[in-house]
């Protein structure tokens, strides 16, 4: 029987509670030592070895979309097939390669076809410029566009345990949208999809107490003490609903919070001070 | 029940009939079903009622094959065949064969070179050319009828396995068959099976793979259509050497007659006590359920097929760890395709080297194929490996239609390649068809002759890709769009110099960086047409002309005056009335009008109709 391998990515512990075994990774000739079935991603990262990547983050589970992270397998020193390195499990053993010329000119592939996709986004003409490309050798996008179909906005919805949004369609019709493409039911307007994506393809818009995404218009809670909008009264629900907190908690700010406890240690200190 | 199987029509050498105790066999499977074979079955049930003494027994069974000739009428045992059988030619089949024993030979198949009847399925080269295991009993069995299947040696595998063998000894006896994927990739079978059973964990699935979506592929449909009860009898094999309890037929929506008479034979093999707690009393417990596919091509790749099984969306994930691991809900899966599944039974009741005699090298065995596209006799066959393309297009399929010349066979379905000529006496066979820069896939097979445009093929395949990728990762998606926009500039004439430099680099991309097989495969269809027949992409390039007449925007059609004898017939076939001509006299094709769909090219009997390049300068049609 072959030894219980752990759940790729998430090596705190073995599925019986053990401590995952360390195992050593060779990247670019460095040495690398780190938990067996560790995302080989984290592991770079962790040595400050630089990867190109716009689908990651490490708040969501990694998809493997962008593919720019591909690294090259050598296998007994001669290179093997390229693995995307978010995606990729580390075993004892394994040697890559992370700037060879072939995965240098993969990624610069892979921005070309991006960048006739998104012609106008800054963040992918910067990276574009990184591998040496100004503009795209395709034809650009008839119907050019920020989104770069990442997933991240999706993902943090699922994560946040609400799924208000989805990728719809498929193939080169494939678009982030809510259900029916009507204002989605089930938004409470937290901005989590706004904040993650990259390219700040998602906008919210806030006004008079009110905040708009997704068609959808939300009020906005007002913190008790300062009066500054805080929150959508949706969020503030839904995040009392999930976490049994009373919705008192969400109506005064951190701020003021903060100010407030100061303010009882700073009284609690000056009866010290007396004493 | 007549013991069919213990009549043996080889035996005979001429046709003697028999009076009475035959069973008919009307093929009812999905294509014949559209030609009207339930009204000829309806007919023969009527007519048997007052002629039951003569003891005949219609059967309603699966597909035969020979769809081309279908509807598809099998008097056994004289193993004779009719042809295209309507409801009316039932009386007349009844009286003449059944009461007087005479063959009705206006039904029987002819053959194409000299005309003579062949009234013997066993003699007509369709047939006589095949080794049928994992359609064994297609066409033989009602598959409705547990029973007949039983008779027919079903199930009979599956006693060996869980009766006289252990798990492990099951899956050498797969191995030592040398038993490879069906499905496309040619993975071993053993060696699945064995990871799973080694995987840690108590709870194990199997998983049938029945989402056949490649256009122009029906194998997988016939089959469980046609003989359910061989699926699941490998399932449950399949299922005992891994230690699975919970299994899963994942079956196309589209395919409503192969989910009925699935869910009848998991319902009989219940009762029958083949599932369910204690099988035959050994102690093994299984279930079998079906899950409906929702319609997306990309839920036949395996990874995707388990997200939709587990109630997500249907997108492929990393393979870096195997299913065998991390399959089904992040459990230990086995997962094969239909054929595969219902090639496991035969193996185990006629021992591992009756299979392994068949084949070539590492290609052990038989693969059924869907022969479709510009050939005579379409339908499903079912070869040992290593058969030439030649014997399959020209013996079996009996060569081209039309007389028209051969120019390419399409294998794999849309991931696979196209081959040219050149390439007729190769050997099908996993490792032969990928060096040939093809591959098995589904076992789709489209004959394509000289009025085929390669690069519209290649562009045809794409766009279907377009469509039925997930578009989840960048290089399939992005790659798709770009190649579609790259192959419509082709085939109008619009190509810019240096665009088959782009084509084979943004391939390469594609091949390298995909996600998944679809995304990997995708340019296969490019690469081997680039590979066999770059001229025709030359052509399109740099003389903005469509060698094979087909790409529209390229060809103009003319009829040549001296051969017209204004026979008119162009005249009626044309959808716009963009002919002119009185009878007699030569006709003439007027180019304003002509929308160059070739028709009048089809319908002339004289071949007086020609075509030629039109003249387009570069950007007109962009």
């Amino acid at each position: 029987m072959k030894a219980v391998r752990p759940a790729p990515g998430h090596q705190d512990t073995n599925d019986d509670g053990s401590p995952p075994r360390m195992v050593a990774v060779v990247a670019d000739g460095r040495t690398l030592h780190a938990p067996e079935g560790t995302f080989l991603l984290e592991v770079l990262r962790k040595a400050g070895i630089v990867i190109p990547t716009l689908c990651h983050h490490p708040a969501v589970e990694p998809a493997g979309a962008c593919r720019l992270c591909l690294v090259e397998i050598l296998r007994n020193g001669t290179p093997g097939e390229l693995v995307t390195a978010c995606l990729f499990p580390i075993t004892d053993g394994l040697q890559v390669r992370t700037r060879s010329e072939r995965v240098q000119a993969m990624r610069r592939n892979l921005l070309d076809l991006l960048l006739a996709r998104c012609p106008d986004t800054p963040l992918i003409q910067q990276l574009a410029r990184e591998y040496g490309l100004d503009q795209t050798s395709y034809p650009r996008n008839t119907e050019a566009t920020d989104c770069i179909l990442c997933g991240l906005c999706t993902r943090v919805c699922d994560r946040v345990g609400l799924s208000a949004i989805s990728l719809v369609s498929h193939g080169t019709e494939r678009k982030v949208a809510p259900p029916l493409k009507q204002p989605p039911p089930d938004c409470v307007g937290c901005l989590a999809c706004a904040a993650i994506c990259p390219t700040g393809t998602i906008q919210a818009e806030e006004s008079n107490g009110t905040r708009t995404i997704w068609g959808k218009t939300f009020t906005m809670l007002s913190c008790k003490t300062c009066g500054r909008a805080l929150i959508t009264t949706a969020q503030a629900e839904y995040w009392s609903g999930r976490s049994r907190l009373p919705i008192a908690y969400f109506e005064t700010c951190d701020t003021c919070k903060r100010a407030s406890t100061a303010a009882t240690m700073a009284a609690l200190g000056a009866l010290g001070n007396g004493r | 029940m007549v013991p069919v199987a213990q009549c043996d029509p080889a035996a005979e050498t001429s046709v003697r009939l028999r009076v009475s105790g035959r069973d008919i066999r009307i093929c009812c499977g999905t294509g014949c079903r559209a030609n009207g074979a339930m009204d000829v079955a309806d007919a023969f049930a009527r007519a048997y009622d007052d002629r039951s003494t003569l003891q005949i027994h219609t059967k309603r069974t699966g597909c035969h094959g020979f769809c081309e000739r279908g509807p598809l009428v099998m008097i056994e045992p004289d193993g004779i065949l009719y042809t295209r059988v309507k409801a009316a030619d039932v009386p007349e089949i009844c009286t003449r064969t059944l009461e007087r024993g005479e063959v009705v030979e206006r039904l029987v198949y002819h053959h194409p070179a000299d005309h003579r009847p062949i009234p013997l399925a066993k003699e007509i080269p369709f047939y006589a050319r095949q080794t049928r295991i994992a359609l064994r009993n297609i066409g033989r069995i009602d598959p409705t009828d547990i029973a007949d299947a039983l008779a027919h040696g079903a199930y009979a595998g599956m006693r060996t396995a869980l009766t006289e063998l252990t798990p492990t000894e099951v899956i050498d006896i797969i191995e030592h068959a040398g038993l490879r994927g069906r499905g496309g990739a040619g993975f071993s079978t053993a060696g699945k099976w064995r990871a799973c059973r080694r995987a840690p964990g108590e709870r194990k699935f199997v998983i049938c793979n029945g989402d056949e979506g490649d256009p122009g592929a029906f194998k997988d449909r016939s089959i469980l259509e046609g003989d359910p009860h061989a699926v699941i009898e490998g399932m449950i094999i399949g299922a005992y050497a891994v230690g699975a309890h919970e299994g899963f037929l994942y079956v196309r929506d589209e395919y409503p007659l192969a989910v009925r008479h699935l869910e009848a034979a998991l319902a009989a093999a219940r009762e029958a006590g083949f599932l369910g707690h204690d099988i035959l009393g050994t102690g093994f417990a299984l279930d079998l359920a079906i899950a409906r596919g929702g319609g997306a091509f990309i839920c036949g790749e395996s990874s995707a097929l388990m997200r939709s099984l587990e109630g997500r969306v249907g997108e492929p994930r990393a393979k870096y760890v195997h299913a065998t691991e991390r399959g089904l809900f992040d459990l230990p899966t086995v997962l094969n395709n239909v054929e595969t599944w219902a090639h496991v039974g035969a193996i185990l009741a006629a021992g591992p080297d009756a299979f392994a005699a068949l084949g070539t090298g590492r290609s052990k065995g038989t693969k059924a194929f869907s022969l479709v596209g510009k050939v005579q006799n379409t339908g499903l066959i079912e070869l040992p490996m290593g058969t030439t393309l030649r014997e399959i297009i020209f013996d079996i399929g009996g060569g081209m239609r039309g007389d028209r010349p051969f120019k390419a066979v399409q294998t794999g379905g849309p991931s696979g390649g196209c081959l040219p000529a050149s390439l007729l006496d190769l050997p099908v066979d996993y490792e032969q068809l990928t060096a040939a820069g093809s591959m098995m896939g589904s076992g789709g097979m489209i004959v394509m002759d000289d009025r085929t445009c390669m690069v519209d093929v290649a562009r045809y395949f794409l766009r279907y890709l377009s469509e039925e990728s997930c578009g989840k990762c960048l290089p399939c998606r992005e790659g798709l769009r770009q190649m579609v926009g790259l192959f419509d500039r082709l085939v109008t004439g619009a190509g810019q110099t240096g665009d088959l430099e782009r084509i084979e680099a943004l391939a390469q991309t594609m091949q390298a960086a995909s996600l998944c097989e679809l995304g990997k495969s995708a340019a296969n269809p490019v690469l081997s047409t680039l590979r066999y027949f770059r001229e025709e992409y030359t052509a399109h390039l740099e003389a903005r002309a469509c060698p094979a007449g087909s790409c529209r925007a390229l060809t103009t059609y003319h009829i040549r005056a001296q051969d017209c004898n204004g026979c008119h017939t162009c005249f009626t076939a044309c959808p716009l009335g963009a002919i002119a001509g009185v009878k007699h006299k030569a006709h003439r094709i007027d180019a304003d009008r002509c929308i160059g769909c070739g028709a009048c090219f089809e319908a002339c009997p004289r071949h007086a109709v020609g075509f030629g390049p039109k003249m387009v300068c570069a950007g007109q049609e962009a």
